[in-house]
């Protein structure tokens, strides 16, 4: 054995010592992390989520509907094409008959759609669908096109994806300063923790300086301890957010709101992120709890 | 072996505590240093400790030179110099054995060498027998001959002891000196702060006063203070 490891093994030693010794004010510390850390991880969901929303949004509504008046002359029909189509931005360009929008509104409406038989003429308009590249690109689009002669209405979504898109950036930047916040605590609340047990051992750690002891070898043992704490509040967060979102997700599954878990994210897809996320956080808020409380006796 | 050269110190707060410390103690000696309450023994020992930084001057330990080091250093430095106080300072939960062989595992001595050493430092100091009791069962003598264990343990060339006997009988003081003098007997140097004033005119040994900040005294076979001469 030699020096460097006895050394280390000493340290861990006491480390665990300290753990167990503290253990009533160590439990306190490892809720207040396994809060956070849950905290966190419904925080991730719902950033994941939210995600998911807007991506499929973009994709879903990344088309403009140019409706066409009745009386359109096919010059102007084809005035109105080749202006969309000079665009690059423009991924395709569809022609939809008013016959064929009825079609696909009979199929929409499925048992309702004896009412449309009755109708004596097509009222829906013809129109023109055009995919872009992405949503942003539609008002270029539009201002092009609204010009010309023989277009009734241009309908597209491009302020709702906005928002969409703003109110996302918004969920995310709340959450992380909730997550921001709540880690301090957490820091502050180990570090109270540790402190305990500095004072606790102030008289041994003050011999061991005078004996020489390096700063390394008296701090070891405690951040050892914080991380500990913190490795505990990890392991206790990833099972509760594992099994409680995979529970929330099978239970609206079931009912059939399938609708609704389209966006959720998948909780297999979760726990290998949420392992590694939640570990790193939970030993570091451990860690720096611990050097946080040590500062103090260091500078002897 | 230690060596002050021009050594002053003035805390944070205004207060001089050394002014212009020039001395030298050789390997081997043992060495009074003597003085009221607030003259700057302590600060003296805390800045050859690394306790405290020196506002002026040089100190060397060793034969290296400590004034101005790296933190990292000061533990390595603190391994040269055994240390004792007047309150002992022992660690209640531990027994003697372990508050000696405390001091080995910290710097990583392998067991082979801590099963050996300890035994033999707590015999050098005659209490082998209470190796394995707590100090809570100890006399106060008995407390300072563990620490001293604890500070010799690891064969520190210097020895430095605060007022050692302060807490002490005479009785058992003379005891706990002569422990002191078996060291440095074995060749280790001792400083000595102390009140003691009977120890210090008995042992014939290098007296250091210090009086509000200055050596004002420098003697081999010195006393505690002059005797005011009769005209």
């Amino acid at each position: 054995m030699s020096m460097k490891f006895r050394i280390f093994k000493n340290i861990f030693k006491q480390g665990f010592q300290g753990m167990w010794r503290n253990r009533g004010m160590g439990l306190a510390s490892v809720t207040s992390i396994t809060a956070v850390l849950i905290i966190l991880g419904l925080v991730l969901v719902m950033i994941l989520s939210i995600n998911n929303v807007v991506t499929e949004a973009k994709n879903k509504f990344d088309e403009i509907q140019i409706f066409l008046e009745d009386d359109i002359s096919t010059e102007e029909l084809n005035k109105i094409e080749d202006t969309i189509k000079e665009n690059e931005e423009v991924l395709s360009v569809v022609y939809q008959s008013k016959n064929q929008a009825l079609d696909i509104m009979k199929e929409d409406w499925k048992e309702d759609a004896y009412l449309l038989e009755g109708l004596e003429e097509n009222p829906l308009p013809n129109s023109f669908i055009v995919k872009v590249k992405d949503i942003e690109y539609s008002d270029l689009i539009v201002d092009k096109v609204s010009g010309l002669k023989g277009i009734e209405d241009i309908v597209y979504y491009q302020d709702i994806i906005q928002k969409l898109v703003l109110f996302a950036k918004y969920i995310r930047l709340g959450g992380l300063i909730i997550i921001g916040i709540l880690v301090a605590i957490s820091v502050f609340i180990i570090s109270n923790t540790i402190k305990i047990t500095v004072s606790a051992r102030k008289n041994e750690i003050n011999i061991m300086k005078y004996v020489g002891a390096t700063n390394g070898y008296i701090r070891g043992p405690f951040i050892i301890e914080g991380v500990l704490f913190g490795l505990m509040g990890a392991i206790l967060s990833v099972l509760i957010v594992n099994y409680g979102y995979e529970y929330f997700f099978n239970a609206v599954n079931d009912r059939l709101y399938v609708l609704f878990t389209v966006y959720l994210v998948p909780p297999t897809s979760l726990v290998k992120d949420i392992s590694i996320i939640f570990t790193s956080i939970g030993m570091g808020i451990g860690a720096l709890g611990s050097l946080v409380s040590l500062k103090r006796f260091l500078n002897v | 072996m230690i060596r002050l050269i021009n050594i002053s110190k003035e805390y944070k707060n205004g207060v001089k505590a050394l002014s212009n410390i020039n001395l030298s103690i050789k390997k081997g000696e043992f060495v009074f240093l003597v003085g009221p309450s607030g003259a700057g023994k302590s600060t003296l020992i805390k800045l050859i400790l690394k306790e405290e930084e020196p506002t002026g001057g040089k100190i060397f330990l060793n034969d290296k030179e400590i004034t101005k080091v790296r933190n990292r250093r000061i533990p390595h430095i603190r391994r040269g110099v055994g240390t004792v106080f007047q309150d002992f300072r022992l660690l209640p939960n531990k027994t003697v054995y372990e508050n000696v062989s405390f001091a080995m595992e910290i710097i990583g001595a392998p067991p082979k060498e801590i099963n050996r050493r300890v035994p033999d430092v707590l015999s050098m100091v005659g209490l082998s027998e209470k190796a394995y009791c707590y100090p809570s069962e100890l006399s106060g003598g008995e407390h300072q001959r563990v620490a001293i264990s604890r500070a010799i343990v690891n064969n520190p060339p210097v020895l430095i002891a605060d007022e050692p006997t302060g807490n002490l009988d005479p009785d058992t003081s003379w005891d706990i000196m002569d422990v002191l003098l078996d060291i440095n007997r074995r060749g280790t140097t001792v400083l000595m702060a102390t009140h003691a004033k009977e120890i210090v005119d008995i042992m014939k040994k290098r007296v250091i006063a210090i009086e509000a900040g200055k050596i004002v005294r420098d003697e081999q076979r010195g006393v505690y203070e002059h005797e005011v001469s009769n005209i």
